[in-house]
């Protein structure tokens, strides 16, 4: 009995302490979606609460949003550029973070933290050096391919993998790790290659692992905002995270309501991704060093 | 071994190479460290060498300056706010987060229904791209049309005539800055944390019952210590996701507001030098004075792993 009133209280003490954080954490997308669906008179009404509809809900905001703005591009663009990076970040990443789990000996260890500090340094101290090297080479080249490099979603995808590589790299480590050896000893007592063990054995049991880094990877290239913003400049060639501001705030006059629905619909999809394969992460994630 | 790969016919040397582990690693580990080096490496010696000319914007060079740049800016008023806001911004954002995400990883530990729903509320700040997440606060704090405001207002707690400014007062756009940076990194060291007081063994929950320590005393000295390496790695990790971070600060008031320019940070500051005015060596000698944060970070890091790997 006692135990039952204990387990009571201390529920209710969790339902207490989380609930509120959890309220205030989800607000500012609480409001998001209601101004998404608002019509322009409703939200810009102070006379009513702005916490419910008073006019009825519109889908207007979207229509504008992917008629009048440049919208559809900016998702194209930045759907190709993620693609693209988590690809490179794959072919990398892969291989190295395996043998770093497995075939090397101590100095591979080093290796493998001296990849996770490089995550460590931010964009924001190697934007204007980079700014620099992709100005020097779109000279190139314009000039011999005709081509300009900088203002385009390829100076981007050159880039990015900077930080989803040794992010990437990290991560797998820490799932390779988790993979019993015996798996693969048996494969190579039965006379398989290493490479073919690695191929057949190894990385089918690690495409969940494998997943997880695709999303966060992904994940990382939509967040991305110094480079986007400091190596692009017209907006047919923004992403999302720089077109929404530059375009659509900044203009003559925010249609707050568009701007929502822009926001929304990248950051829905990816928050129940992201939560879903959040477990993953965080034994990858500290796998590497805790293990 | 070596006999026996030789023994094999020659068509097969080249694999048989590939089946020594030491040599596979290292097919395996470089292009990655190539690509690290190229893009990591070079750029960060490239913004170093930079620092010391007066190079201008999208050029590789300049005439050397040596320590003209790092001596201009450390007297150079502007600068020393942005330090001193960056720091206000990271010590007081980061103090938050260990508090709010400490107290929400042991509320969370617990199995209770509708546990899935509020972690995922509780997530949403960092799972949703945040230059997106951002336009939702800029809504919020915007100067007419305020949800805060309005709602304050209703409670009589703010004036109707002259209602806060959020973004346009210095200390309200500090706090807000602060706030918004603390919302976002809330989740993560959240989910770091309920990682580190899952991977402390049922037994050690068991001993102390049995040597008789509960509830404070326990939290001090049995679950408190233990959860401290990984606490730690948490707390690094906020200090450069913030001290690093310009999405925050650029998007909801580009550094302002002015004349005092309240919220200017180290980074917004080296992207104004940098880029905006074209004084790309100025510039990057600016954003080199966030290394010792980094360095510092690193070697705690390196400390706090090998530490945590014991426990």
């Amino acid at each position: 009995m006692d135990a039952v009133l204990r387990g009571f209280r201390e529920k209710g003490l969790s339902y207490l302490i989380v609930g509120p954080f959890a309220i205030v954490l989800a607000f500012p997308f609480y409001v998001m979606v209601i101004t998404a669906f608002k019509q322009q008179r409703d939200f810009y009404d102070l006379s009513h609460t702005p916490y419910w509809f008073h006019k009825g809900p519109t889908l207007s905001n979207a229509r504008f949003l992917f008629n009048e703005t440049q919208y559809t591009t900016w998702l194209r663009n930045t759907a190709i550029i993620g693609v693209v990076v988590v690809l490179i970040t794959l072919v990398l990443a892969v291989p190295a973070g395996y043998a770093l789990a497995r075939l090397s000996g101590k100095l591979g260890q080093s290796v493998g933290v001296g990849i996770f500090l490089t995550y460590l340094v931010p964009p924001t101290l190697l934007f204007l050096p980079l700014f620099s090297v992709i100005t020097q080479l779109d000279r190139q080249t314009s000039s011999l391919l005709h081509f300009h490099l900088r203002g385009s979603i390829w100076s981007l995808v050159l880039v990015y993998p900077s930080f989803t590589v040794p992010f990437a790299t990290w991560l797998l480590m820490g799932f390779f790790k988790t993979i019993p050896r015996e798996l693969e000893d048996a494969a190579l007592i039965d006379g398989a290659s290493r490479l073919g063990t690695l191929v057949r054995i190894v990385f089918p049991i690690s495409v969940p692992g494998i997943l997880t880094v695709v999303i966060f990877s992904f994940s990382l290239v939509v967040n991305e905002f110094v480079y986007a913003f400091t190596f692009i400049s017209a907006s047919a060639h923004r992403t999302l995270s720089t077109g929404v501001y530059t375009d659509l705030i900044r203009g003559d006059l925010p249609q707050w309501g568009a701007i929502m629905v822009a926001s929304l619909i990248p950051s829905i999809p990816l928050a129940l991704l992201y939560n879903t394969f959040l477990d993953r992460f965080i034994a990858g994630f500290t796998g590497g060093a805790f293990r | 071994m070596e006999a026996l790969a030789a023994a094999r016919p020659r068509g097969r040397r080249w694999t048989n190479v590939l089946e020594r582990p030491s040599v596979l690693a290292s097919v395996l580990i470089s292009p990655a460290v190539v690509f690290i080096l190229a893009l990591v490496g070079g750029p960060l010696a490239l913004a170093v060498y930079l620092s010391f000319t007066n190079a201008i914007g999208g050029s590789l060079h300049g005439k050397w300056i040596g320590l003209g740049n790092f001596r201009h800016e450390w007297t150079n008023p502007a600068f020393k706010d942005a330090v001193w806001h960056t720091f206000l911004f990271t010590v007081i954002s980061q103090a938050v987060v260990l508090v709010v995400a400490g107290l929400l990883a042991h509320a969370l530990l617990k199995k209770f229904p509708g546990k899935w729903l509020l972690r995922f509320l509780i997530l949403l700040p960092w799972a949703a791209p945040l230059p997106l997440s951002l336009m939702g606060w800029t809504w919020i704090f915007d100067t007419t049309y305020s949800i805060i405001n309005w709602t304050l207002q209703h409670l009589h707690l703010a004036s109707t005539v002259s209602p806060p400014q959020w973004l346009a007062q210095p200390r309200l756009a500090m706090g807000s800055v602060i706030a918004v940076h603390a919302w976002r990194i809330i989740p993560f060291a959240t989910v770091i944390f309920l990682a580190g007081l899952a991977s402390i063994p049922k037994e050690v929950d068991d001993a102390a019952a049995i040597d008789g320590a509960t509830g404070f005393r326990k939290f001090w000295s049995v679950s408190l210590p233990l959860q401290l390496p990984i606490a730690t790695v948490a707390l690094l990790f906020g200090i450069v996701f913030t001290a690093t971070d310009m999405a925050v600060v650029y998007i909801l008031t580009n550094g302002g507001p002015p004349p005092s320019n309240a919220t200017e940070m180290v980074t917004t500051w080296a992207y104004k030098t940098g880029i905006e005015s074209g004084s790309l060596g100025a510039g990057a000698a600016i954003s080199l004075f966030l290394l010792p944060v980094l360095a510092v970070v690193a070697i705690g890091m390196l400390i706090f792993a090998r530490r945590a790997e014991v426990t």
